[in-house]
């Protein structure tokens, strides 16, 4: 106390310090990704996205790749949503707390911290070979979705919490029942939470490419998958073989292939936060 | 159902619509307890099937990893020194930095700015791994590559170093969450003793959020030794026992994509392998994560 200037300025510069921490891997990021832009941009044409994967670095594509991408994304949340929904509402609205509800809580945070390649074990012998789906669209989904799954059951439950105790005694008033009260009340209130922990997770899991090596998917698919037991690419999976060539001109698609996977992360995270404040409103 | 007579009764006369519902929500939660012994039994099945094939000695005792060769050695080592020596330079990275950040989020930001911080560095842990990996392997190797002479071009640094960008903000939002849920009475006791905001940050608030940072450091740890597209892509796919982090080497989970990269039938002892090197991958983050969830237990309920 004796010299609070002195103190003051300490206290100035530790603030200084974890403001650099803060700023020190954003800056880093910022830099990265300027760089792949500068490494990629010269590739990305019209025909790098409908041009299909080719033995030639300057006329291959990604067309496969990025279909491959978009059908496994609405393939994994028609499997994994419903579910984990589902599991989220028995959770927060209908169990009691008891062995087996703590069970189940404790194993879906466990879920969720489970490396993704391990999820790829599982579908590799699971799906690709007891189930014998092939390293199909189906079988790629599938594991997927059971990454996903924990994911979507622990943000839907924050959503779900936010809805207060009152609004549910209302309906009960009015003589709503329980499922009732769970969608005519609680589900439209917290559906823009549900939503945005939905968007954000699938991009997560879409992002993924350990799970989907691992079951494997192929990178060299010249053609679009015509149904769900035909085999596919992804963009991850795409990457990564781009990346791993030795030949420099692979590696420029690879940049390019990193620049339309960060778009179509950042389109949907622009989307969950669109429909976050676009239904919030409403629902005010 | 362990409620009363009239509470049985009520259930009962609930139309049968309303119960059908609640088995079916019960059955998706029930899913996950599935999915949890999927993964058990998958992995603990082919697992004994390799050991039926290899001795604990040869997996345990042996230096050298090579059955994807004539001279077969199934020493587990080499996997586990290059997973632990690119987790623990990423842990290195992300701990300081994530630390500071968190304090920098909790005791110094605005509300106004911590809500535009905080999710931009939620931003960092939504960057797709394989992205990182070329970032690693395409720029941050051939950056340090001319700070260090003698850093080859599939290394332990690049990949660990990023994997610690990747790993930052998870960290970052956990230790916030427990430095911020340290009782305000606290703080403001130190206050009422004459206590700087440092020294109180140093001496109360830190000390107090101590198990929440750990439960955060350990979770990191965790993501870090399962981590696997970084590695692959920049670390290489050498299996050598060191702790040298210039040279090439390989991480339990590159091991698995480098099989699965080649179509391995099953049966074979080469798609056994990597359901071993799984299990023990499996049982090193299922022990972390139980302990990580111990001490974030002990957060909630203790202070």
């Amino acid at each position: 106390m004796k010299d609070s200037g002195g103190w003051i300025s300490k206290e100035g510069i530790f603030q200084l310090v974890c403001l650099l921490a803060l700023a020190l891997p954003l800056l880093l990021l910022f830099v990265l990704i300027s760089g792949t832009f500068a490494d990629g941009w010269d590739r990305l044409s019209w025909s790098f996205l409908t041009g299909a994967p080719s033995r030639r670095a300057a006329s291959a594509g990604l067309f496969p790749a990025f279909v491959g991408t978009i059908l496994l994304m609405f393939l994994t949340t028609l499997l994994a949503v419903p579910v984990g929904i589902g599991a989220a509402i028995y959770l927060e609205e209908y169990a009691r707390p008891s062995r087996l509800t703590s069970f189940i809580e404790l194993n879906i945070s466990n879920l969720a911290g489970v490396p993704s390649i391990i999820y790829g074990l599982l579908g590799l012998e699971l799906f690709v070979r007891v189930m014998q789906m092939g390293r199909s669209l189906m079988a790629g989904a599938a594991t997927l979705a059971l990454l996903l799954l924990p994911m979507v059951v622990i943000s839907s439950r924050e959503a779900l919490r936010t809805v207060p105790h009152s609004m549910r005694e209302a309906c009960y008033a009015l003589g709503g029942d329980k499922w009732r009260s769970i969608r005519r009340v609680v589900l439209p209130m917290s559906l823009p939470g549900i939503l945005t922990g939905i968007i954000l997770s699938v991009a997560r899991a879409v992002g993924e490419t350990a799970p989907l090596v691992t079951i494997g998917a192929l990178s060299f698919v010249t053609f679009v998958p015509t149904s769900v037991w035909s085999d596919f690419a992804a963009i991850p999976i795409q990457i990564f073989n781009w990346v791993s060539r030795p030949q420099a001109e692979f590696h420029a698609n690879a940049a390019a292939g990193v620049i339309v996977l960060l778009t179509v992360m950042l389109v949907l995270n622009a989307v969950a936060i669109w429909l976050r404040i676009r239904l919030g409103r409403r629902l005010q | 159902m362990p409620g009363s007579e009239t509470a049985v009764q009520l259930d009962q006369a609930r139309p049968i619509s309303e119960r059908l519902i609640k088995y079916v929500l019960f059955g998706c939660g029930a899913i996950s307890i599935a999915t949890t012994a999927g993964i058990i039994f998958v992995l603990l099945f082919e697992t004994v099937a390799f050991f039926r094939r290899v001795s604990f000695s040869q997996f345990f005792l042996d230096t050298q990893w090579t059955p994807l060769f004539a001279d077969k050695h199934f020493g587990i080592w080499p996997l586990v020194a290059g997973t632990f020596l690119t987790s623990g330079i990423a842990i290195v990275t992300a701990v300081p930095l994530g630390l500071l950040a968190a304090l920098y989020l909790s005791e110094f930001a605005k509300a106004g700015l911590r809500r535009v911080l905080k999710p931009m560095l939620e931003i960092l842990a939504g960057i797709p791994t394989v992205v990182y990996g070329y970032f690693a392997l395409m720029m941050v190797t051939p950056f340090l590559q001319r700070l260090i002479p003698g850093l080859s071009g599939f290394n332990a640094l690049g990949a660990g170093l990023v994997m610690g960008v990747m790993i930052l903000p998870i960290i970052a939002s956990l230790s916030e969450d427990a430095i911020y849920s340290v009782p305000a009475n606290l703080r403001e006791a130190a206050y009422a003793l004459g206590a700087t905001k440092l020294s109180t940050t140093f001496q109360v608030v830190l000390p107090s959020a101590f198990s929440g940072i750990g439960a955060a450091v350990i979770l990191g740890i965790s993501r870090a030794l399962g981590e696997t597209m970084i590695v692959a892509i920049a670390a290489g796919q050498q299996p050598r026992f060191t702790l040298d982090p210039r040279v090439p080497l390989e991480t339990m989970t590159a091991y698995i994509v480098q099989v699965s990269l080649g179509d391995t039938p099953s049966g074979t002892l080469e798609y056994q392998t990597i359901f071993a090197v799984g299990s023990l991958l499996f049982a090193f983050t299922f022990l972390l994560n139980i302990v990580a969830h111990r001490l974030r237990k002990r957060m909630a309920g203790g202070a």
